[in-house]
This record gives C-alpha cells, structure tokens and sequence, in this order.
C-alpha cells in the first residue's frame, strides 16, 4: 500500500475552502510568516534553496523553477525585472489554481514577495484567466488586505524591498497561456507568441528582464523556504520531487483536486483521493494524465504507471499539469479526442503555418472517423500530419494539438479502423457520447 | 568589428559574424533557404515556418530567420554547432510547410497575376508533394477593399503578414492588420477603408503570393511576356531606380529596383501607377495655331515656324525648361539659347531662390541613406512625405531607431512620425535661431544636425529672404561640421538639380522665371520656348508666341502656337540628377508616341532650322559635350562629395523675412505632373484623398 501524502505535509492546507480565505486565517495557517527573514537571506539563498527543493514549474513544461530563476541577470540594469504569474489556467481538465487563487490567496502572493525579491523584480503581474471573474475579486481583496498590512508595497513585510503586485485580468483566449503570448497580451496587443530566443529573462515584458512562472510553482516557495528544501525534495522519486496539486475529473465518482506527492501511483491517486473509476477500475477506458494536451493513456499502462514527469514521459506522454481526465469505457474515445482537436484548431493564434493550417486539418479528418467516412490509409495520413505539426511551430500549442491525436493513434488504432469497416460495410456506426 | 563566431554549415566549418541569422550565414555559403515571411527589410516575424534548417542535437528544426549565429551554443564536445539546410529532416520539415500552405491555397493560377512571378508557386516546385492529400473543402475568404491600386484575393493569403509589417514599420500607418485567429486568421484593412499610404503599391512587391496584387495592372500581361529596361523615376526629385516593364510598345508596369543608396526597395505610388498616364493626352505629332484653333503639322512646317520666331530679338525670347527633363535635351537646349544669345532662361518653374552658384548650397548634402544617421533634424517649409515619400521613409526609419528628434517649421502635417511642431512662418526660422529651448536646444547639442529645406520655404517672392534666415540658422547650429553635412536642400523636380549643375539658370542681367512670365503678360517677351515647362502660371502667356516642347497635352500645351511633340521618359535615354546630386541614367523602354521624337534631336534639328547647327550628331557626342562642359555629369551613380566645406554664409537676400505660412507647394500628392495629370488611376487616388479631407472636414 502506497503512503499517501499526511495532512501535515500539506502546502494548501485550504485547498477546499473549508476555512477563511483571508489574511487572519490565512497567517494561522502559517502564510506571511518569517517572510522579511526569508528575504533578509539573500536573493542567491532563495534561489539556491529553490533548487535544492527540486521544484519543477507545475505549468507544464516542467523546467527547474530555481535554474529558470538563476536565468535572469544578477544586476539590474537599465531595464527593471518583472515577475509575472501565469493564472491564465485554460487547459481543458485543469482547475488547481483556481482554488488555490480563491481559498489560499495569501500563498500566492506572499510566492510573489519572495520570487519577486529573488530574481530583483519590485513589480509582479499576475495575468488572471479571463473566465475567473469571482477569482478576480477575490484575489484583489486579498492583495488588498496584504497591501493594508504592510505585506506587499512600499518596505514589503518590513524586508526592506519594495514591491506591488497587479492583477490584469486576461480577454480569455487560451493561447495567452503561452508564456510570451501572455506578454504580449499584457502589453496590450494581441496575443500570439514570440519567437525565442530572446527568452524572456533577457527581453520580456516590455523588452525588460521576466521571469513567467505557474501560480501554483509561485504558491509553493515560501512554504518551501519555511519547512527547507530537504523536506520538500523528500517526496517524490529523483528528478520528480515534491508535493503537487492533482484535478482528478471525468468518469470518477469523486472529482476533486488534491495535494498529493509526486509520484504517486495513478492507481491510488483515483482510488483514495477521486473515490475511484465510475463503475469500477476495471471500467477505466483510459486517462489523460496531464491536462487536454498530453497523449492519452489506456488502462494497462493506468494500472501501474507513476503520476511524475519522467515516467509519463517513459509512457509517451507527460505530465503537464497534472490534470488527471479519467474516461471509462462508455466514452467514444474517437469523439472524445476529436472534441480536443477542435479545442486546438479554435485556439490556434493563426500566426504560423503548421499550426494555423494543420490543426483545422486534423480536426476535420477527426470528425470524419468519427463517423468512420474515411478511408484505413488515412489513419496513417493523420498520424504524418499530426509529424507535420509537432515541434514546427513557434510555440507548443501546435505539439498540443498533435499529441491527443497520436495518443489516440497510438493506443486506439484498431477501434479507428472498426469504424471505418463499419462504414464501409454500411453497418451502423453507432457514435457515443463524448462525456 | 563584430564578434566571429564558427559555425559547422552542412559539413563545413565556417567563421560567421555572431549578429547574423542563420539564414544569412546559410546563404553566405550559397546554400538556398526558401521563406514566405522574412523580408530584409521588415521585422522577422518567424511564422511561415519554411526556413526551418536543422540543428543538429536540437530536439527541433529552427526558424533560420529567428536565429542568430550567436545564440548558437556549441556542441558537447565543444566543436561548433552543426547546421543542416538539406537534410532529410528539413525536406520533410518544409514539404510539411508546403502542405499545410498549399491546402488552403487555390490551385487558380492559371488565371493569377501572379503566376510566374510567385514565390509560392517557385517553392511549390522544389518541395511540392505530386499529389493532394487533403479530402476536406478548402477555405474561401472574402476580399477585402484596399482602395485603387491594391487589389485582394484573400483566399490566396498565406498570412505571411509581410504587409501588415510593411505598412506599420515603413509606411508607418496602421491600417493593415491580421484579425481573427487561427484558420479564421485574415488579413485586412481597418475597416475596409482604403490604404492612405503614399507607398501603399509596395506591398503588392512583398506579398510573396497573388493574395494582393496591382489593380491598374489586373490581367493586363504575364510576365514572361513583358521587356524589360532598368530606369530612373523622374516623379520626384529621388531618382528611385525602377524596372519599367512593356509590351508591344505600351508601359504596362514599373516596379522597383533595389538600390540601397536611393530608393532602398520601395518606390512611391505615383511611381510605381503613373504608366496608365503614359498612354494618354500624349502628343503624337506636331501642331501649328491656326486662327486661334490648334491643327497638325509636320515636323517640317512646325520646325520651320518656331524657328522664324527664335531668329527675332534674343533680349524678347523666354525659354523655361520644366521638372521632368533630361539633361540632354536640358543641355541641348542651353547650348543652342547659348549661341542664339538668349539670356533669359530658367530651370526653376516654381521660381524658388535655389544658390545655383554653389553646388553643395543646392543639394541634398546629408544623402537619402545618409539623412538616417542625422540626430536631429529640422524641416523647413517641407513635407517629404508627399514631396519625397522615399526621404521620408528614411527620417522615419531614423525615428524609429529612437535616437532621432525632429522638428518642423511650416505647415503642420501628417509625416508618419512625431515632431516638434516650433514654428509656422519664415520669421519663425529666426525665432528659432535665437532659441534656446526645447528642441532648439536638442537640435544645439546634436552632434549631427540637419535641416531640410523644401521648396515651401523657397518658392515665391519671399524666398531669398527665407533662404537666408535658413542660412544663418543652419550656421548658428552648426550643421556642417568636419564629415558631416547637413544641409539639405529638398527638391522636388526631377530636372532641377541637373538643370543647375549645368546652369540652366538666367545670364546675368537676364530673366529669371516670374520675370519672364509678367514680361510676357506685359508684351515685352513675345516669345516663349517651353521645354516640358507645365507648372508655370500660363495665363501669362496668352499674348506670347508659345513654343511647347512636351509629350503630354497639358496646361503648356493649351497656350501653345506650336507644339513639337517630345518623348516621355519612359521613352527616351537620359540623364537625372537626383536631389543629392546623384547623376544616374534612364533608359528608353519603348518608342516615342507617333511622330513624336526624343527631345534632344528635337533642339538639333530646331538648331539647324536656325542655321546654327549644334556640334553633335548623337547622343554619345552630346554626353561628350555635357561631360566636358560639367564633368560633374561624368560620374555616373555616385554622389561626388565636394573637398571643400560649404560655406552658408552669403546664400539669400538680407530682409525681414515673411509672415506668411510656409507650406509644400504640393498640394496634390497624385497629380504633380503633366503624366500624373493624365493618368486615371492618379486621378482616381486623388479623388479619394480630397473625399477623405472632405469627409473629415464635416
């Protein structure tokens, strides 16, 4: 039996809402505490200390948060540095920070102080998700009770630096997820990614130094700094390590987001904290693991594989951000990913090729072997176009848009291919629904 | 110098500057690398995908465009990165490119302008996949309204955005833009409205597929079977080098000719749609005033009238040659008033008190490539964006750069950049001079200062009183200093400069323009000899006997009592004198129109009527001639850059200078000449122009 993660080990200790969200109840729970001796360390102790924590961004590249952060120059020049705070969460299935946003507030922006202080920014954005209205109030109250107590503006916290914090609430387009399309679009213009290099800590929001990082890989510093690297780094298997927060959705009988360990086998992550697969386990069809983007997985590979970054990768797919979409076997698989292709083709920004083109290609091919009017040799015609997308685009909306599909492919050939004999042999093709 | 950096292209190792993209190194070793996007001279925007090369360890291909040879790291081992232009991995990765382009892209090129010419059409060969692999309907987009001279067929698009890019950075209006997203991405003007630019035509060049194409041009020919002769544009004083295209004898396009020195890539409207002017009001024969009425003659007859009225009193005989002349005929003529004895001549129709006695005191001293370097410029009585629209591509580019300031004196207008508006009138360059505030002050502490003085301040009674204001505040801040001079004169005809630097000018005692013109009102010239001359005031005139030497029936030739029909300059070899002083050659890409002939051999027959033959049989002897006579028009496609250090003081008339606005004497920007006037896509431009000022002023 897997131990899971105890109560005490817990960042977002009000991850439900059970309790007050405000700043009180909020400093009993252990937020803003030592904040100013945290900072009174040094920006070289934060960000050694972060890497030490083995902190990967829990916004689904996975990129070491402390070497992200070492990225930024070690002076501030001319130009000031930014911090901004990815909280344009659209990824189909993913819903973490919206809760840590609305009951845990002050973890967020107290990780904004910190990070802030670490990589010499006195300024931090955080883009908020368009839809995230009641979020929105809720976080500005927050941050204005912190700005009432002294926490953040002038002399932050007593730590002597200087920092405000704005929220700039996004039009809801999903591609303003991408990190330099969020800039762009903080900027005022429209939202389509930049190239890089030049990465943005060296020319970013406004052509000045930024770092971009998750709320949720924000929201875990300072309690990582209070408890030590040591303790964070004691969860998870090597290279994965620490506590991250999970969205379990779809065919489970509890839906939830939880806290747990990486690392932690998908099995039990369904079984303890999602109140198991409708149905049973043995009615799991198959899982996405981290969020629309990521290939799915089917059930054999669900029965023992471990919820980090390198074992989904071993598994073709990843783990992104560890929204877990769990489909059990009344989903028509085929319409289920058609239904993404068409999320990807809607979100597409339209600026580069492969991506403008292929995603609307893939979604229509999609929808024909939905209903099985295709052709066998276009299974492998998809899987090519899908190549033709994948890792040619200037940002990884088009990689996102590819790997549903080729998971799809990959796992589920042969129910394509039913199908498409169905319809060819003018049998019924019985479409399901995709929920 | 720049940093080296070494660089492994396809299996050899070079050392390659570290500012460089990819794609320029690649292309420094002669290897090809396809694109849609990239544009030399616009932003790189890295979103065609088709220059994607392959670096070796890299988990993707790279944009060629995006990269520089600096951000290169190199490999493990420490040998220099590994670039691949030819690898099976780029194949793939740009006949994927191709694909995804081509599905949405109609397969009409059979009825395209831009079949032959189109670089997707190119590419498609070299990467093309033989057969389709797309089932699904393709996209349709609707057209989209850009104004006369840009036509859309938007379902062609492959949203390069070389024209939204064109139009914000160098044209500097914002008024094309990609709206929508994804496969719904299309490109469009705000609005629909159409395009205000000056140099709107030029995204028809940069639009790498048939999606924006030349609208007075649709259909008209293929490309293969259009001539081809390398010109000079005489629609302002820039000398844009263009490529002026033909078939059957008719001008059917003129496109730009890259020349980094002039006109970079880009040439102005007018240039570029002026042809259609080309065609019409032309005069294809000589004409004789018969009873008040203009009928045809021959050459014989109307050689033979002129002639009778030149062989008079030399002191009664007026000659003005107009804005659009080559100096041949310019040099002819002058060397025929030189042996007739006759003094009052001019080059300057607009009168402007231009110092024709020093070379550097008329010219655009700072260069059209050089005004980029200037830190600080000040525009007297000046409009470049409708006067020179290419100059003021090139102030705008210094703007842009962020290290430029400019200020205006005259009449406030829209020149796509910011300025300091310090002053409206003549007596405000005096003000000025005396200031020490606001960007009179940046303007003192520049360390390369310009002024650029239009033909505005120049023109008109006051103009040797606001040239000498010019003088003295250009003098007071010190705008020529060793290796940098920023004088400017902005001229606005294309003979001018060619006209002063053989003095085309009044003998001394003699008259110059307006004294011609009120000497003619008053009886005491009777007669005038114009040489293309059509922005003068003809009402003057009408009690003259008329000489007019021209290929367009235009205001000179309606007060005309005779008309020997000249050549356009699309039809004849000439020499143009830009603004800086730049001699560079036309050439003739068709015949004269009828029985017209061109304009030199016109004087040398009109001189042997006269019985004082000029000493040149062609054209060559004439060159000769010229370049014996003013060696400066020996040196051709140069800028001469004068030894000796321009001495300002001296230049215009001491006197209260005036109260009167200084404006561009342009004041409309499509029909500044007898081939504009007589070109319907100009007129329509300019239709649309006053409907807009029309509209606004409501």
């Amino acid at each position: 039996m897997v131990k899971l993660l105890e109560d005490k080990d817990r960042i977002f200790t009000n991850l439900y809402g059970l309790q007050d969200w405000r700043l009180g109840a909020a400093k009993e729970r252990g937020a803003w505490f030592g904040t100013a001796e945290m900072i009174g360390k040094g920006h070289d102790w934060i960000i050694d200390q972060v890497k030490a924590s083995g902190l990967r961004g829990r916004g689904g590249a996975g990129f070491p948060t402390g070497l992200k952060w070492s990225f930024m120059p070690r002076e501030v020049g001319k130009r000031p540095h930014y911090l901004v705070v990815n909280a344009d969460e659209s990824e189909p299935g993913t819903c973490k920070d919206r809760d840590m946003m609305r009951h845990d507030p002050h973890l967020l922006i107290e990780g904004c102080l910190v990070a802030s202080y670490a990589i010499r920014a006195h300024a931090c954005y955080i883009y908020l998700r368009g839809e995230y209205v009641l979020e929105r109030y809720r976080l500005q109250a927050a941050i204005d009770e912190a700005y009432a107590a002294g926490l953040v503006g002038r002399n932050a916290s007593g730590s002597g630096w200087d920092f405000d914090v704005y929220v700039h609430h996004g039009a809801g387009a999903y591609i303003c997820g991408e990190e330099t399309a969020l800039l762009e679009s903080l900027e005022g213009k429209k939202g389509q990614p930049r190239l890089k290099p030049p990465f943005p800590a060296n020319t970013g929001l406004y052509g000045c130094p930024t770092t971009v990082n998750n709320v949720e890989s924000i929201a875990v510093v300072p309690t990582i700094l209070r408890r030590g690297a040591e303790w964070f780094a004691s969860f998870g298997r090597d290279n994965n390590r620490g506590t991250k927060v999970f969205s379990v959705s779809g065919h489970v009988n509890r839906p939830c987001n939880v806290e747990e360990a990486l690392s932690i086998p998908l099995k039990t992550l369904i079984e303890e904290h999602a109140g198991g697969v409708r149905g049973g386990w043995d009615n799991l069809k198959a899982v996405i693991p981290g969020g629309s983007s990521v290939p799915l997985i089917p059930k054999k590979i669900c029965d023992t594989v471990l919820m980090d970054f390198d074992a989904l990768r071993d598994h073709q797919s990843g783990l992104g951000t560890a929204a877990v979409i769990v489909m059990d076997k009344s989903v028509d698989i085929i319409k289920a990913i058609a239904r993404l292709s068409y999320f990807y083709k809607h979100e597409s920004c339209g600026q580069c090729t492969p991506c403008r083109e292929g995603t609307g290609w893939m979604w229509r091919v999609m929808e024909r072997m939905v209903r099985g009017e295709a052709e066998t040799a276009e299974i492998d015609m998809l899987l090519d176009v899908t190549r033709q997308v994948e890792g040619h685009t200037i940002c990884a909306l088009g990689d996102a848009a590819a790997w549903p599909v080729q998971g799809l492919i990959r796992h589920f050939r042969h129910e394509i291919e039913e199908r498409i004999d169905l319809y060819r042999n003018d049998k019924p093709v019985f479409v399901q629904a995709a929920e | 110098m720049t940093d080296l950096c070494k660089i492994n292209i396809d299996g050899t190792e070079y050392e390659m500057p570290g500012e460089l993209t990819l794609m320029q190194a690649c292309e420094e070793t002669g290897a090809e690398i396809p694109r849609f996007c990239y544009h030399e001279r616009l932003s790189v925007a890295g979103n065609c995908r088709m220059c994607l090369v392959e670096w070796v360890g890299a988990p993707k291909p790279q944009a060629s465009c995006a990269l520089q040879v600096k951000d290169l790291r190199p490999n493990r081992d420490g040998t220099p990165a590994n670039i691949r232009t030819n690898s099976e991995t780029v194949r793939k990765a740009r006949e994927g490119v191709m694909e995804f382009l081509l599905i949405n892209h109609p397969l009409d090129c059979p009825i395209c302008d831009q079949g032959g010419e189109c670089d997707l059409q190119d590419q498609a060969m070299v990467y093309g996949r033989s057969g389709s692999r797309f089932e699904e309907n393709k996209r349709a987009v609707d057209d989209k309204h850009m104004g006369p001279l840009v036509k859309t067929i938007m379902t062609r698009c492959i949203q390069c955005t070389r024209c939204v890019r064109f139009v914000t950075e160098v044209a500097g209006v914002q008024e094309i833009g990609l709206a929508s997203r994804g496969e719904d991405a299309e490109i469009t003007t705000y609005l629909e409205q159409s395009l205000t630019s000056e140099l709107s035509g030029n995204v028809i060049d940069l639009c790498p597929v048939g999606a924006l194409t030349s609208r007075p041009y649709a259909f008209n020919a293929r490309p293969w079977e259009l001539d081809s002769v390398q010109s000079i544009d005489v629609m302002d004083a820039v000398g844009s080098n263009i490529r002026v295209d033909s078939r059957t004898g008719r001008v059917l396009r003129i496109l730009p000719i890259i020349n980094d020195d002039v006109n970079e890539e880009w040439i102005s409207d007018k240039t570029r749609f002026v042809w259609d002017g080309l065609g019409r009001q032309r005069l294809d024969r000589p004409y004789i005033r018969k009873n008040g009425k203009l009928s045809a003659a021959s050459w014989d007859e109307a050689l033979g009238v002129a002639a009778g009225k030149l062989s008079g009193d030399t002191g009664h005989i007026g000659v003005l040659a107009g804005d659009l002349c080559d100096a041949e005929s310019m040099k002819a003529l002058k060397d025929l008033c030189d042996v007739m004895g006759i003094g009052n001549k001019d080059c300057r129709q607009d009168a402007a008190a231009l110092p024709a006695h020093s070379r550097g005191a008329y010219l655009f001293n700072s260069t059209v490539a050089g005004i980029e370097n200037a830190d600080a410029i000040l525009l007297i009585g000046a409009n470049p964006r409708i006067e020179a629209p290419l100059v003021n591509t090139r102030i705008r580019k210094a703007w842009l750069s962020g290290t430029t300031r400019i200020g205006l004196i005259g009449e406030a207008a829209d020149l796509t950049y910011e300025y300091d508006h310090v002053g409206v009138t003549a007596q405000d360059i005096a003000d000025f001079t005396n200031s020490t505030k606001g960007f009179a002050r940046e303007f003192q502490s520049a360390r390369r200062s310009a002024v650029i003085i239009g033909m505005g301040a120049l023109a008109g009674s006051g103009g040797a009183r606001t040239l000498k204001a010019c003088a003295d505040l250009a003098d007071g801040f010190g705008v020529i200093t060793d290796g940098w001079n920023g004088w400017n004169i902005l001229h606005n005809a294309a003979a001018r400069v060619g006209g002063l630097d053989m003095g085309f000018i009044p003998n001394d005692g003699s008259r110059s323009t307006s004294e011609i013109l009120d000497s003619a009102q008053s009886g005491d010239i009777k007669t005038v000899y114009l040489l293309g001359a059509d922005e003068v005031n003809t009402s003057k005139l009408r009690d003259a006997f008329v000489i007019y030497q021209g290929s367009h029936g235009d205001v000179g030739a309606h007060v005309a009592d005779v008309i020997l029909p000249g050549a356009a300059y699309t039809e004849k070899d000439g020499l143009y004198v830009n603004l800086e002083g730049r001699v560079q050659m036309g050439v003739a890409a068709v015949a004269p129109k009828g029985e017209a002939r061109v304009d030199w051999a016109i004087i040398r027959a009109l001189s042997a009527r006269l019985g004082k033959a000029l000493p040149y049989d062609n054209i060559e002897e004439l060159r000769e001639k010229l370049f014996v006579d003013h060696p400066v028009f020996a040196s051709i496609d140069h800028v001469a850059a004068s030894d000796e250090r321009l001495d300002l003081s001296g230049l215009g008339d001491v006197g209260e200078p005036g109260e009167e606005i200084l404006k561009s004497p342009i004041t409309d920007f499509y029909l500044t000449n007898p081939i504009a006037r007589a070109s319907a896509t100009m007129a329509e431009c300019s239709d649309l122009i006053h409907a807009e000022i029309r509209e606004a002023a409501q």
